[in-house]
């Protein structure tokens, strides 16, 4: 038990030191590995828990999908994060107060879990002894949580449509590829060819 | 046949969802501009759900292994949201097209977030409701910026988004920890539970789960982003936000809170006790400054809220059926007013455009007397001045609050309205006591004034026959009361065998 | 018929007020003369119905109030009493209505006047026609309005906007103690139907109630609350300041309300509450006093008036004291037959008076006067017989009902009637006096004219003359004509239930035994009058002027009317207006204002200014806003403030 201790704990203070970076740090582009950082040692903690499907799920779709888009993205768009970040030293004594005096309630407060078990009514079980988490997933997914998994399907749905109609560009005669066209096109209708003395030019 | 009455509990929201789909396809296939007849298509299949959820059995049961709720409350309340959203579409027709931004995705959208509406309000577990609202708030923050070209609508979509998903974020938060603490997802498991005040950790749940419900329905201090958004969005958008998922969001913060922590009473009534004055007092001081028509129409839906809110705070021992109808009536009327209002708003049409400021409505009564004769309606509803609806409804929230013992939110509510009524009653002042300037308004579009003729007439219909609305109200909040609050009552354990 | 005459004085006042500007000033004299001939003529046969054939009826109009055990109709109650006062206000005002077409032919304002003279005598048939005391206080409450809007009829005037005013305050105080009254009747009966209050007299005499730890006898109490009334609306001593004052609205005014009708509503409402007041001796002597007390008091004041409608105007005020003084020794009949005969030779003397004026260019005072007789002879004639009329000539209108008056003081057993009886005659002999002055200075002796005013000087057309002609006739031969009716022996059927005497009142019996000194003590104080009258205006005009130069105290206390406005400004009116500007200023503008609306309104602003601000625009403020509600909202937990 101690090792798996150790292990949340290291887990647990990297995930939390990450994420502060990912907040602070003044390149996004380190801002999203730190991100990745923060995934990674999330899906340890799963791993822990005995979540190892949703782990793995974390490391495939967030990193490997979702936090390489976002770096992409990052890169692609010529932002001054620079000016951006400039009114963050400004807010950050009140900002900081804030957060400290909602983190030092809520660490009393859930802290005292730690102290008094008893407070947690029914703690959820991770893992079932016969079968796997994957197995375990799949045998509700469809059933009792049917309704869920399609409601989410319908959200990233309106996602979808979101995306298209804030950015899909219609144009008016857009250039499409002419297979009959291209192959009906010969030498001569395209090419002419001109004889240029050295030195003259057109 | 457990499936089967299943899917006959969701089935308005399956036809919504089929609905919106295959005006979507109608939509993509169709090279011409068929967005006219797709909103009209929209509206049909918003009645036909609305029907639907009027013929469903009238005795609660529940759907989904418990996930989702259907009674007369649910019932009245889906119904009322999803009339609201088939008016909010009428209202959009002849803006979207004279302001070039006619698109057959808006009234998909629309029909979308109808549907998280629908789920929200019959939502029976946490989970339910982040769908619902999920499903609700990513179709919102698209339709905010519908009109992409524009550098207000799209901030507003933007602020909307990053806004929403940190309350989002609340609201996950407060979830987590509810769960975390319980174990369980589900209403009335949580109800049985029965934690009190003293459970502080539930306590800070439960908080966050408030908030991020409290920023749905824009009540203080979770409502910075109403004015922006309501200016920023084109009208027939913000006549949509300002109605239907205020609706939603308020019932679904009803069954939320008074559902799941019954016995701690005392801690959520101070919340709403707070944001109800906090939302009252606001709405009512800053809409005095205001020139846009539409910032105004922002505060008041806030300080609207903060009257719905009395009702809700009275929610309380044996006089709860009143709050509840008293929450449910209000929020009603606050509807029908609102969309009557946005009806006259986006009439304000001149030679050169649209315009919005409060000023452009001088001398309204004399070249529009039907349209200022509508608008002053409204505003003397807003306002609460007898015998129009709105007065009633400000009636029964009082009413309750009395009952269950809140004086003094009583005494500051009626303070706060009378403040209120001064910028309502300015507009009032402007259409009739000023001169018109040299340009005109041009004639109201048959669609808005019919809908602001209907809604003029039933802000003076309900004086003269309340019992219609009275009665369905009582039921539902008997509905509302009789399933939830009590704990223990039968509902499905999972079986996932 | 009955309801004709109440409301057809309405219907012309709604079509002269409302339709007046449409169908013209023309149009609109006509309509309302017209309703009122007709009026005045069913006055007449219901009068003969009610008093003499058929005896009294009531008719229901409409519901009005049904609350709780308060019940008031509206209805008409004609009885003798009431018969009366319809001959008397109808036919004045319809002779005034047509006098007033010649009278205000000038007028650029004749449809509204029209309408308010028409509004006035419906309001004063209410009030004659009423059968319980809140239809009674309607009626009374819209003469008030009635005379408020005709003395402020020339409202560019601005002295004419003070009387106006002066009279609607004044009467209010009377009011007041009216409306006290009313609800001490409704308060010990639990009705305010004559009928039943009436019943309910005798067990009210013997009932006391507390009041402010003090036992007061209801009866008496009640019966001077209604005096108070009627003191306001009857001018009577210390209330009587605005009626000199309203003079300034035009004369057929003056001689419709401020003579014949309204003023003499006080004396009509005592009549009608016999049966109250009869079981009231305390009550009764005190009408007895401030009736003598003004009947002598005006007298003397008018003894040095020189404005003539001033003259008059104190001469009402003197006439009414003696109708309450008959009233307060019990002879209510003597009252009403005085106020009947009073009725006619006034406003003669008021409409002629007003004939004058006409014909002079609009000139009021009499020392600018005289030898006009020549001129217009026929208004001459016509304030001869007024002013031979209101002296008592013998057989003329006065002559019965004045010394029926002075004898019944006499006779009276009242413990005042003896002073009563003085200041009555000495009275009579100022009446004679100033009134004979007032022929004198104006028709007879040197004119004092100037030539352009007698240039223009004529007589008044036959609309004023015929009139003044009917007038005449009454003045002559209402006295002689009706005095065995109401006062003679058949007067208890005549009467009839109208005016209830008690069983011990045998007033109307006794006044005929007294002495033939007192009988004939008018007479000579009316001969005595008009030769002092001659010889101090006629025979030796500079006299008057050494008289008032030797006596000047005396003169001045006359000519300042006793002072008595002097006194009113400085016990109530400064006290008043430094109260008012002490609210207005420091309650209202101060304290209220400052902290109430004006404050509120710029603290609303200023938190409004700040809360604007606070919407700032920029996200991370939003949500900097939402995580502090959070943080709050878990920090008031936590820090154990949801217990």
């Amino acid at each position: 038990m101690t090792l798996a201790s150790f292990a949340f704990y290291m887990f647990a203070t990297v995930t939390v030191a990450s994420a502060l970076m990912v907040i602070s740090a003044r390149n996004p582009v380190h801002s999203v590995l730190f991100l990745i950082l923060t995934f990674f040692n999330s899906a340890g903690i799963f791993l822990l828990l005995g979540a190892e499907f949703l782990a793995l799920l974390l490391v495939i779709v967030y990193v490997g999908a979702v936090a390489v888009l976002f770096l992409f993205v990052v890169m692609m768009l010529d932002i001054d994060f620079v000016e951006l970040n400039e009114g963050f030293l400004q807010y950050l004594p009140v900002g900081a107060l804030v957060g400290l005096v909602l983190l030092t309630e809520l660490i009393m407060v859930l802290g005292g879990s730690a102290i008094a078990p008893d407070m947690i009514a029914g703690g959820p079980k991770a893992t079932t002894d016969d079968m796997t988490n994957a197995e375990a997933l799949g045998r509700v997914l469809y059933t009792d949580y049917v309704f869920f998994f399609q409601t989410a399907g319908a959200i990233l749905l309106v996602a979808m449509v979101g995306a298209i109609v804030l950015t899909l560009q219609k144009r008016d005669n857009p250039k499409r590829q002419s297979v009959a066209a291209q192959n009906a096109r010969r030498r001569d209708e395209s090419v002419e060819v001109v004889k240029v003395k050295p030195g003259q030019g057109l | 046949m457990m499936l089967q009455t299943d899917i006959m509990a969701i089935l308005p929201e399956l036809i919504l969802f089929f609905g919106a789909m295959g005006l979507l396809m109608v939509g993509v296939f169709n090279t011409s501009n068929l967005s006219r007849p797709i909103s009209w298509g929209a509206i049909i299949i918003l009645l036909v759900a609305a029907t639907v959820v009027l013929f469903q059995p009238g005795q609660a049961y529940f759907a989904f292994n418990g996930a989702l709720l259907m009674n007369d409350f649910t019932a009245l309340m889906k119904a009322m949201t999803f009339i609201a959203v088939a008016g909010s579409l009428v209202l959009s027709h002849d803006f979207m097209h004279q302001e070039k931004i006619e698109r057959f995705e808006y009234p998909v959208l629309v029909l979308l977030a109808s549907c998280g509406m629908s789920i929200m309000i019959s939502a029976n577990d946490l989970i339910a409701v982040y769908m619902g609202l999920e499903l609700q708030s990513l179709a919102l923050y698209v339709v905010a910026s519908i009109n992409r070209d524009s550098v207000r609508s799209t901030e507003a979509g933007l602020k909307y988004f990053v806004l929403g998903a940190l309350s989002s974020g609340m609201l996950l938060y407060g979830v987590s920890l509810i769960y975390g603490f319980s174990g369980t997802v589900n209403f009335q498991e949580l109800a049985s539970l029965g934690f009190t005040g003293n459970d502080i950790g539930l306590i800070f749940g439960m908080v966050f789960l408030m908030a991020g419900l409290a920023f749905k329905i824009s009540a203080v201090p979770f409502h910075m982003w109403t004015p922006d958004v309501y200016e920023g969005a084109p009208t027939p958008v913000t006549a949509f936000l300002a109605v239907a998922p205020k609706l939603a969001a308020m019932a679904l913060f009803m069954r939320a809170v008074i559902t799941i922590f019954p016995q701690a009473q005392d801690a959520w009534q101070q919340i709403i006790i707070f944001m109800s004055l906090a939302s009252m007092a606001l709405g009512a001081l800053a809409a005095i400054g205001q020139q846009s028509i539409k910032r105004l129409m922002a505060y008041s839906s806030i300080g609207h809220i903060g009257f719905a809110l009395v009702g809700f705070a009275a929610i309380a021992g044996e006089n709860s059926a009143e709050g509840v109808s008293g929450v449910i009536i209000y929020i009603i009327i606050y509807a029908i007013m609102t969309l009557g209002t946005f009806a006259c708003i986006l009439s304000m049409r001149r030679s050169q455009g649209m315009v919005e400021n409060i000023d452009d409505l001088s001398g309204l009564s004399q070249t529009r007397p039907f349209m200022a004769f509508c608008l002053a309606v409204f505003m003397f509803s807003m306002a609460g001045i007898p015998p129009l609806a709105g007065f009633f409804g400000k009636f029964y929230v009082f009413r309750a609050a009395i009952n269950a013992e809140l004086y003094t939110l009583a005494v500051l509510g009626v303070l706060t309205s009378v403040i209120g009524a001064y910028y309502y009653l300015r507009i009032v002042k402007i259409m009739y006591l000023d001169a018109p300037d040299d340009e005109v308004n041009l004639p109201m579009p048959r669609n808005l004034s019919l809908l602001a003729g209907a809604s003029t007439f039933l802000m003076l219909l309900f004086f003269i026959y309340p019992k219609p609305l009275v009665t369905v109200v009582d039921n539902a909040a008997d509905a509302f009361l009789g399933v939830d609050v009590q704990p223990g009552y039968v509902h499905y354990q999972g079986t996932p065998k | 018929m009955y309801e004709a005459i109440v409301f057809l004085p309405l219907l012309g006042a709604f079509i002269a007020g409302v339709f007046g500007p449409i169908i013209g000033a023309r149009a609109s004299t006509y309509v309302t003369s017209g309703f009122m001939v007709l009026v005045a003529i069913l006055s007449a046969v219901a009068f003969a119905k009610v008093a003499i054939y058929e005896g009294p009826k009531t008719i229901t109009i409409l519901e009005w109030i049904h609350s709780g055990n308060f019940e008031a109709d509206w209805k008409l109650r004609i009885d003798t009493l009431t018969a009366i006062m319809l001959v008397v206000v109808n036919g004045v005002s319809c002779l005034v209505h047509i006098y007033s077409i010649g009278y205000m032919s000038h007028d650029p304002h004749q449809p509204r006047f029209f309408a308010y003279l028409s509004l006035f005598t419906f309001a004063m048939l209410m009030l004659v026609t009423a059968d319980n005391f809140l239809q009674l206080f309607f009626g009374w409450e819209g003469v008030g309005l009635a005379s408020y809007l005709l003395i402020g009829f020339w409202f560019k005037k601005p002295s004419a906007n003070a009387a106006a005013i002066k009279a609607f305050v004044v009467n209010r105080v009377g009011d007041f103690g009216l409306i006290l009254g009313i609800g001490a009747i409704f308060f010990t009966v639990g009705s305010i139907h004559f009928d039943d209050v009436f019943a309910a007299a005798p067990a009210l005499a013997e009932g006391n109630f507390v009041f402010l730890g003090q036992i007061v006898p209801i009866l008496p109490t009640i019966c001077l609350l209604l005096f108070m009334g009627a003191m306001g609306k009857s001018a009577q001593f210390l209330l009587h300041t605005w009626l000199p004052d309203a003079m300034e609205g035009p004369t057929p005014v003056s001689a419709l309300i401020h003579a014949a009708t309204m003023v003499t509503a006080g004396v009509f409402l005592v009549a009608r509450c016999s049966p109250l007041f009869e079981l009231a001796p305390s009550a009764m002597t005190v009408v007895v006093i401030f009736g003598a007390i003004t009947a002598f008091f005006a007298a003397t004041v008018g003894l040095v008036q020189n404005d003539i409608k001033r003259v008059i105007a104190y001469s009402t005020c003197s006439q009414l004291g003696y109708m309450f003084v008959a009233l307060g020794v019990g002879a209510y009949q003597v009252a009403i037959f005085h106020l009947f005969t009073h009725a006619f030779f006034k406003a003669l003397l008021f409409l002629g008076a007003g004939s004058l004026i006409h014909a002079v260019d609009n000139e009021q005072d009499m020392t600018k006067m005289g030898g006009l007789r020549e001129m217009i002879p026929f208004t001459w004639l016509f304030m001869l017989i007024g002013t031979l009329a209101l002296t008592g000539f013998p057989f003329m209108a006065g002559y019965f009902s004045k010394d029926a008056i002075i004898e019944a003081a006499f006779a009276a057993h009242n413990p005042a009637h003896m002073f009563a009886f003085t200041l009555l005659v000495v009275s009579a002999l100022f009446t004679s006096f100033y009134s004979w002055r007032l022929m004198f200075m104006t028709f007879h002796g040197k004119t004092r004219l100037t030539n352009d005013q007698l240039s223009r000087i004529h007589e008044s057309p036959m609309v004023m003359l015929i009139p003044l002609l009917l007038l005449s006739v009454g003045a002559v031969a209402a006295g002689f004509a009706f005095k065995s009716l109401f006062i003679g022996d058949g007067q208890a059927g005549f009467w009839a239930s109208s005016i209830f005497t008690a069983v011990d009142n045998h007033i109307l019996h006794d006044l005929h035994d007294v002495p033939k000194l007192v009988k004939f003590s008018p007479l000579i104080m009316m001969v005595t009058g008009f030769v002092l009258a001659w010889y101090y205006y006629i025979a030796r005009p500079d006299l008057p002027a050494v008289v008032a130069r030797e006596h000047e105290l005396l003169y001045r206390f006359l000519v300042k009317k006793w002072y008595f406005d002097e006194l009113y400004h400085f016990i109530f009116v400064r006290p008043a207006k430094w109260l008012a500007r002490l609210f207005w200023k420091g309650g209202d503008g101060f304290i209220i204002d400052g902290f109430g609306p004006d404050g509120i309104a710029s603290t609303v602003l200023n938190v409004t200014r700040n809360v604007v601000r606070l919407q700032s625009g920029f996200v991370y403020h939003y949500a900097f806003a939402m995580l502090l509600g959070v943080a709050g909202l878990i920090s008031w937990f936590m820090l154990g403030g949801g217990k």
